[in-house]
Protein backbone atom coordinates (compact mmCIF):
# COMPACT_ATOMS: atom_id res chain seq x y z
CA UNK A 1 0.00 0.00 0.00
CA UNK A 2 1.62 3.21 -1.17
CA UNK A 3 -0.24 6.04 0.61
CA UNK A 4 2.89 8.96 -0.53
CA UNK A 5 3.70 10.68 -3.84
CA UNK A 6 7.40 9.03 -3.72
CA UNK A 7 5.78 5.91 -3.40
CA UNK A 8 4.13 3.37 -6.26
CA UNK A 9 5.75 4.74 -9.12
CA UNK A 10 5.38 1.58 -10.98
CA UNK A 11 1.73 2.19 -11.19
CA UNK A 12 2.40 6.20 -12.54
CA UNK A 13 3.07 7.44 -15.49
CA UNK A 14 6.46 7.93 -16.33
CA UNK A 15 9.73 7.27 -18.70
CA UNK A 16 12.75 5.02 -18.00
CA UNK A 17 15.62 3.96 -20.26
CA UNK A 18 13.48 5.01 -23.37
CA UNK A 19 10.52 3.00 -22.15
CA UNK A 20 6.86 5.24 -21.57
CA UNK A 21 4.50 4.45 -19.18
CA UNK A 22 1.62 5.15 -19.85
CA UNK A 23 -1.96 4.74 -17.59
CA UNK A 24 -5.50 4.12 -18.20
CA UNK A 25 -8.20 4.76 -15.69
CA UNK A 26 -11.66 3.15 -16.36
CA UNK A 27 -15.15 3.63 -14.39
CA UNK A 28 -18.33 2.92 -14.98
CA UNK A 29 -20.26 5.77 -15.97
CA UNK A 30 -22.15 7.91 -13.26
CA UNK A 31 -25.98 6.66 -14.76
CA UNK A 32 -24.77 2.95 -14.81
CA UNK A 33 -24.64 1.55 -11.19
CA UNK A 34 -22.73 -0.24 -9.45
CA UNK A 35 -22.85 -3.56 -7.90
CA UNK A 36 -19.83 -4.46 -6.89
CA UNK A 37 -19.11 -0.78 -5.68
CA UNK A 38 -22.20 -0.90 -3.46
CA UNK A 39 -20.50 -4.23 -2.22
CA UNK A 40 -17.57 -3.08 -0.75
CA UNK A 41 -19.87 -0.09 0.68
CA UNK A 42 -21.73 -2.35 2.27
CA UNK A 43 -18.90 -4.49 3.76
CA UNK A 44 -17.45 -0.75 4.81
CA UNK A 45 -20.66 -0.13 6.63
CA UNK A 46 -20.13 -3.25 8.48
CA UNK A 47 -16.44 -2.48 9.52
CA UNK A 48 -17.66 0.89 11.28
CA UNK A 49 -16.73 3.53 8.23
CA UNK A 50 -19.88 5.14 8.44
CA UNK A 51 -18.21 7.90 6.68
CA UNK A 52 -17.74 6.66 3.38
CA UNK A 53 -21.03 7.82 1.22
CA UNK A 54 -19.87 5.44 -1.93
CA UNK A 55 -17.75 3.45 -3.56
CA UNK A 56 -17.44 3.11 -7.50
CA UNK A 57 -15.23 0.36 -8.58
CA UNK A 58 -12.90 0.73 -11.95
CA UNK A 59 -10.09 -0.80 -13.82
CA UNK A 60 -6.23 0.32 -13.55
CA UNK A 61 -4.04 -0.46 -16.95
CA UNK A 62 -0.79 0.31 -16.80
CA UNK A 63 0.69 0.12 -20.26
CA UNK A 64 4.94 0.39 -21.11
CA UNK A 65 5.01 1.75 -24.44
CA UNK A 66 8.78 1.78 -26.84
CA UNK A 67 10.25 5.61 -27.49
CA UNK A 68 7.58 8.47 -27.03
CA UNK A 69 3.96 7.32 -26.59
CA UNK A 70 1.59 8.29 -29.86
CA UNK A 71 -1.25 10.02 -28.35
CA UNK A 72 -3.62 9.27 -30.78
CA UNK A 73 -2.84 5.63 -30.74
CA UNK A 74 -2.95 5.47 -27.15
CA UNK A 75 -6.66 6.78 -26.90
CA UNK A 76 -7.51 4.15 -29.65
CA UNK A 77 -6.24 1.90 -27.55
CA UNK A 78 -7.81 2.98 -24.52
CA UNK A 79 -11.71 4.13 -25.90
CA UNK A 80 -12.15 0.95 -28.04
CA UNK A 81 -10.35 -2.24 -25.91
CA UNK A 82 -9.88 -1.23 -22.80
CA UNK A 83 -12.71 0.49 -22.06
CA UNK A 84 -16.73 -0.22 -23.62
CA UNK A 85 -17.49 3.45 -24.52
CA UNK A 86 -21.61 2.37 -23.82
CA UNK A 87 -21.07 1.81 -19.79
CA UNK A 88 -17.50 3.11 -19.19
CA UNK A 89 -15.74 6.31 -18.92
CA UNK A 90 -11.43 6.46 -19.47
CA UNK A 91 -8.54 8.56 -18.53
CA UNK A 92 -5.99 8.10 -20.39
CA UNK A 93 -2.83 10.03 -18.25
CA UNK A 94 0.85 10.28 -20.56
CA UNK A 95 4.09 10.63 -18.95
CA UNK A 96 4.59 14.86 -18.25
CA UNK A 97 8.44 14.28 -17.85
CA UNK B 1 -28.28 -25.59 -44.61
CA UNK B 2 -24.98 -25.35 -43.21
CA UNK B 3 -25.14 -23.77 -39.75
CA UNK B 4 -21.22 -22.38 -38.13
CA UNK B 5 -20.83 -22.93 -34.39
CA UNK B 6 -17.95 -20.55 -33.32
CA UNK B 7 -15.47 -22.39 -30.61
CA UNK B 8 -13.85 -19.63 -28.86
CA UNK B 9 -11.12 -20.81 -25.60
CA UNK B 10 -13.53 -20.61 -23.10
CA UNK B 11 -16.83 -21.95 -24.96
CA UNK B 12 -18.93 -24.27 -23.10
CA UNK B 13 -22.14 -24.42 -24.91
CA UNK B 14 -20.56 -24.73 -28.26
CA UNK B 15 -21.77 -28.87 -28.49
CA UNK B 16 -25.17 -28.06 -27.11
CA UNK B 17 -25.73 -25.52 -30.18
CA UNK B 18 -24.59 -28.01 -32.61
CA UNK B 19 -26.95 -30.48 -31.25
CA UNK B 20 -29.76 -28.13 -31.54
CA UNK B 21 -29.02 -27.05 -34.85
CA UNK B 22 -29.09 -31.01 -35.77
CA UNK B 23 -32.22 -31.37 -33.98
CA UNK B 24 -33.53 -28.82 -36.48
CA UNK B 25 -32.44 -30.70 -39.49
CA UNK B 26 -29.67 -28.48 -40.03
CA UNK B 27 -25.95 -29.32 -40.49
CA UNK B 28 -23.83 -27.63 -37.71
CA UNK B 29 -20.27 -26.89 -39.00
CA UNK B 30 -17.40 -26.27 -36.42
CA UNK B 31 -15.86 -22.87 -36.84
CA UNK B 32 -12.21 -21.68 -35.00
CA UNK B 33 -12.17 -18.48 -33.63
CA UNK B 34 -8.82 -18.14 -34.98
CA UNK B 35 -9.16 -18.50 -38.56
CA UNK B 36 -10.30 -16.54 -41.16
CA UNK B 37 -12.45 -19.00 -42.46
CA UNK B 38 -16.42 -18.64 -42.30
CA UNK B 39 -17.03 -22.51 -44.50
CA UNK B 40 -19.30 -21.05 -46.76
CA UNK B 41 -21.89 -21.06 -43.90
CA UNK B 42 -25.61 -19.44 -44.58
CA UNK B 43 -25.99 -18.27 -40.43
CA UNK B 44 -23.57 -18.41 -37.64
CA UNK B 45 -24.48 -19.33 -33.81
CA UNK B 46 -21.75 -17.55 -30.80
CA UNK B 47 -21.97 -19.92 -28.26
CA UNK B 48 -22.62 -19.74 -24.28
CA UNK B 49 -19.21 -19.60 -22.24
CA UNK B 50 -16.68 -17.74 -20.78
CA UNK B 51 -14.50 -16.95 -23.67
CA UNK B 52 -10.84 -16.04 -22.52
CA UNK B 53 -11.69 -16.46 -18.92
CA UNK B 54 -14.32 -13.34 -18.93
CA UNK B 55 -10.94 -11.02 -18.66
CA UNK B 56 -11.20 -7.28 -19.73
CA UNK B 57 -14.84 -7.71 -19.79
CA UNK B 58 -17.31 -10.10 -20.94
CA UNK B 59 -17.08 -11.18 -24.42
CA UNK B 60 -14.25 -8.22 -25.09
CA UNK B 61 -11.48 -10.35 -26.28
CA UNK B 62 -13.79 -12.98 -28.19
CA UNK B 63 -14.85 -9.76 -29.96
CA UNK B 64 -11.30 -9.09 -31.50
CA UNK B 65 -10.76 -12.38 -32.64
CA UNK B 66 -9.72 -13.29 -36.08
CA UNK B 67 -12.97 -15.10 -37.08
CA UNK B 68 -14.93 -12.15 -35.59
CA UNK B 69 -13.81 -9.86 -37.77
CA UNK B 70 -15.33 -11.96 -40.84
CA UNK B 71 -18.05 -12.41 -38.99
CA UNK B 72 -18.62 -8.59 -38.53
CA UNK B 73 -18.33 -7.76 -42.55
CA UNK B 74 -20.49 -10.53 -43.31
CA UNK B 75 -23.27 -10.03 -41.03
CA UNK B 76 -23.26 -6.08 -42.45
CA UNK B 77 -23.63 -8.09 -45.59
CA UNK B 78 -27.15 -9.81 -43.96
CA UNK B 79 -25.61 -13.09 -42.98
CA UNK B 80 -28.09 -14.30 -40.11
CA UNK B 81 -26.00 -14.10 -36.04
CA UNK B 82 -27.02 -15.61 -32.98
CA UNK B 83 -25.70 -14.79 -30.15
CA UNK B 84 -26.50 -16.64 -26.86
CA UNK B 85 -25.56 -15.98 -23.50
CA UNK B 86 -21.34 -15.38 -23.69
CA UNK B 87 -22.42 -14.99 -27.61
CA UNK B 88 -24.86 -12.01 -27.02
CA UNK B 89 -21.73 -10.46 -24.95
CA UNK B 90 -19.60 -10.88 -27.50
CA UNK B 91 -21.84 -9.30 -30.21
CA UNK B 92 -22.63 -6.02 -28.12
CA UNK B 93 -18.88 -5.91 -27.73
CA UNK B 94 -18.13 -5.85 -31.43
CA UNK B 95 -20.78 -3.42 -32.27
CA UNK B 96 -22.74 -5.90 -33.86
CA UNK B 97 -25.82 -4.92 -31.27
CA UNK B 98 -26.33 -2.15 -29.24
CA UNK B 99 -26.00 -1.99 -25.30
CA UNK B 100 -23.99 -3.72 -22.91
CA UNK B 101 -24.38 -7.02 -20.68
CA UNK B 102 -22.26 -6.11 -17.13
CA UNK B 103 -22.45 -7.87 -13.42
CA UNK B 104 -25.75 -9.07 -12.24
CA UNK B 105 -27.27 -6.39 -10.09
CA UNK B 106 -27.57 -8.71 -7.14
CA UNK B 107 -24.11 -10.35 -7.86
CA UNK B 108 -25.06 -13.70 -8.04
CA UNK B 109 -24.84 -16.21 -10.60
CA UNK B 110 -28.14 -17.36 -11.53
CA UNK B 111 -29.20 -20.35 -12.91
CA UNK B 112 -33.09 -21.42 -13.16
CA UNK B 113 -35.11 -22.19 -15.83
CA UNK B 114 -36.81 -18.63 -17.07
CA UNK B 115 -40.17 -17.42 -18.66
CA UNK B 116 -40.12 -14.93 -21.92
CA UNK B 117 -42.20 -13.15 -23.95
CA UNK B 118 -41.22 -13.04 -27.57
CA UNK B 119 -41.41 -9.40 -28.57
CA UNK B 120 -40.53 -10.17 -31.96
CA UNK B 121 -41.45 -13.24 -34.14
CA UNK B 122 -40.54 -11.50 -37.49
CA UNK B 123 -36.63 -11.85 -37.23
CA UNK B 124 -34.70 -14.39 -38.60
CA UNK B 125 -33.98 -16.55 -35.75
CA UNK B 126 -37.57 -15.89 -34.00
CA UNK B 127 -40.03 -16.87 -37.11
CA UNK B 128 -41.63 -19.98 -35.66
CA UNK B 129 -42.61 -18.00 -32.82
CA UNK B 130 -45.78 -15.81 -32.48
CA UNK B 131 -45.89 -12.44 -31.03
CA UNK B 132 -46.89 -12.22 -27.14
CA UNK B 133 -45.97 -15.68 -27.38
CA UNK B 134 -44.27 -17.02 -23.63
CA UNK B 135 -41.75 -19.89 -23.68
CA UNK B 136 -39.42 -21.57 -20.86
CA UNK B 137 -35.91 -21.63 -21.39
CA UNK B 138 -32.94 -21.94 -19.22
CA UNK B 139 -30.93 -18.95 -18.13
CA UNK B 140 -27.92 -18.99 -16.47
CA UNK B 141 -25.28 -16.39 -16.22
CA UNK B 142 -23.43 -13.77 -13.51
CA UNK B 143 -22.96 -10.96 -16.37
CA UNK B 144 -26.40 -10.61 -18.03
CA UNK B 145 -27.82 -7.64 -16.92
CA UNK B 146 -28.36 -5.44 -20.18
CA UNK B 147 -27.91 -1.81 -19.83
CA UNK B 148 -27.26 1.00 -21.76
CA UNK B 149 -28.46 4.95 -21.48
CA UNK B 150 -32.30 5.95 -21.06
CA UNK B 151 -32.25 7.38 -24.59
CA UNK B 152 -30.50 4.71 -26.21
CA UNK B 153 -33.03 2.11 -24.49
CA UNK B 154 -35.84 4.96 -25.71
CA UNK B 155 -34.55 4.53 -29.49
CA UNK B 156 -34.48 0.70 -28.81
CA UNK B 157 -37.78 0.31 -27.94
CA UNK B 158 -39.04 3.05 -30.14
CA UNK B 159 -37.56 1.02 -33.22
CA UNK B 160 -39.10 -2.21 -31.78
CA UNK B 161 -35.79 -3.86 -31.58
CA UNK B 162 -36.15 -5.64 -28.16
CA UNK B 163 -37.07 -9.19 -29.14
CA UNK B 164 -37.35 -10.88 -25.97
CA UNK B 165 -38.70 -9.32 -22.50
CA UNK B 166 -38.26 -11.45 -18.92
CA UNK B 167 -41.22 -12.78 -17.52
CA UNK B 168 -42.13 -13.83 -13.99
CA UNK B 169 -39.25 -12.08 -12.30
CA UNK B 170 -36.11 -10.48 -14.21
CA UNK B 171 -33.03 -12.60 -13.01
CA UNK B 172 -30.27 -10.20 -13.38
CA UNK B 173 -31.50 -6.79 -13.00
CA UNK B 174 -32.35 -5.98 -17.04
CA UNK B 175 -32.85 -2.95 -17.84
CA UNK B 176 -36.49 -2.82 -18.67
CA UNK B 177 -36.47 -6.31 -18.30
CA UNK B 178 -34.62 -6.98 -21.37
CA UNK B 179 -33.71 -10.16 -22.65
CA UNK B 180 -32.85 -9.81 -26.25
CA UNK B 181 -31.80 -7.63 -28.62
CA UNK B 182 -32.30 -7.31 -32.35
CA UNK B 183 -29.96 -5.58 -35.59
CA UNK B 184 -32.24 -2.92 -37.64
CA UNK B 185 -32.33 -5.83 -40.08
CA UNK B 186 -33.74 -8.24 -38.03
CA UNK B 187 -30.48 -10.65 -38.88
CA UNK B 188 -28.63 -10.44 -35.60
CA UNK B 189 -29.77 -11.19 -32.77
CA UNK B 190 -28.66 -12.08 -29.39
CA UNK B 191 -30.14 -13.09 -26.12
CA UNK B 192 -28.97 -14.34 -22.14
CA UNK B 193 -31.17 -17.27 -21.96
CA UNK B 194 -30.11 -20.48 -23.70
CA UNK B 195 -32.46 -22.18 -26.35
CA UNK B 196 -30.21 -24.91 -26.98
CA UNK B 197 -30.81 -26.43 -23.20
CA UNK B 198 -34.32 -26.68 -24.27
CA UNK B 199 -34.40 -29.06 -27.32
CA UNK B 200 -35.36 -32.12 -26.06
CA UNK B 201 -38.02 -32.95 -23.38
CA UNK B 202 -35.06 -35.39 -21.75
CA UNK B 203 -32.69 -32.93 -20.91
CA UNK B 204 -34.15 -29.01 -20.87
CA UNK B 205 -37.39 -27.79 -19.56
CA UNK B 206 -39.31 -27.61 -22.73
CA UNK B 207 -38.82 -27.78 -26.06
CA UNK B 208 -39.16 -24.04 -26.31
CA UNK B 209 -35.89 -23.98 -27.66
CA UNK B 210 -35.74 -25.74 -31.26
CA UNK B 211 -38.16 -22.62 -32.85
CA UNK B 212 -34.59 -20.34 -33.12
CA UNK B 213 -32.74 -23.57 -35.02
CA UNK B 214 -35.96 -24.02 -36.83
CA UNK B 215 -36.51 -20.34 -37.92
CA UNK B 216 -33.25 -19.60 -39.27
CA UNK B 217 -33.41 -22.86 -41.60
CA UNK B 218 -36.43 -21.37 -43.10
CA UNK B 219 -34.96 -17.58 -43.36
CA UNK B 220 -31.75 -19.50 -45.13
CA UNK B 221 -33.97 -21.13 -47.27
CA UNK B 222 -36.17 -17.95 -48.29
CA UNK B 223 -33.43 -15.91 -48.80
Amino acid sequence: MHSSAAAGKENRPGTLGGVSRVVVDVVLKPEISDPQGQAVLGALGRLGHDSVRSVRQGKHFVLEVDGTPDEAELKQIAETLLANPVIEDVELHLPTD
Amino acid sequence: MRIGVITFPGSLDDVDAARAVRLASGEPVALWHGDHDLKDVDAVVLPGGFSYGDYLRAGAIAARSPLMQDVVTAAHGGLPVLGICNGFQVLCEAGLLPGALTRNSHLHFRNRDQLLRVERADTAWTSDYSEGQQILIPVKNGEGRYVGSDADLDRLEGEGRVVFRYVGGNPNGSSRDIAGVTSENGRVVGLMPHPEHAVEDLTGPSTDGLGFFTSILKAVVSA
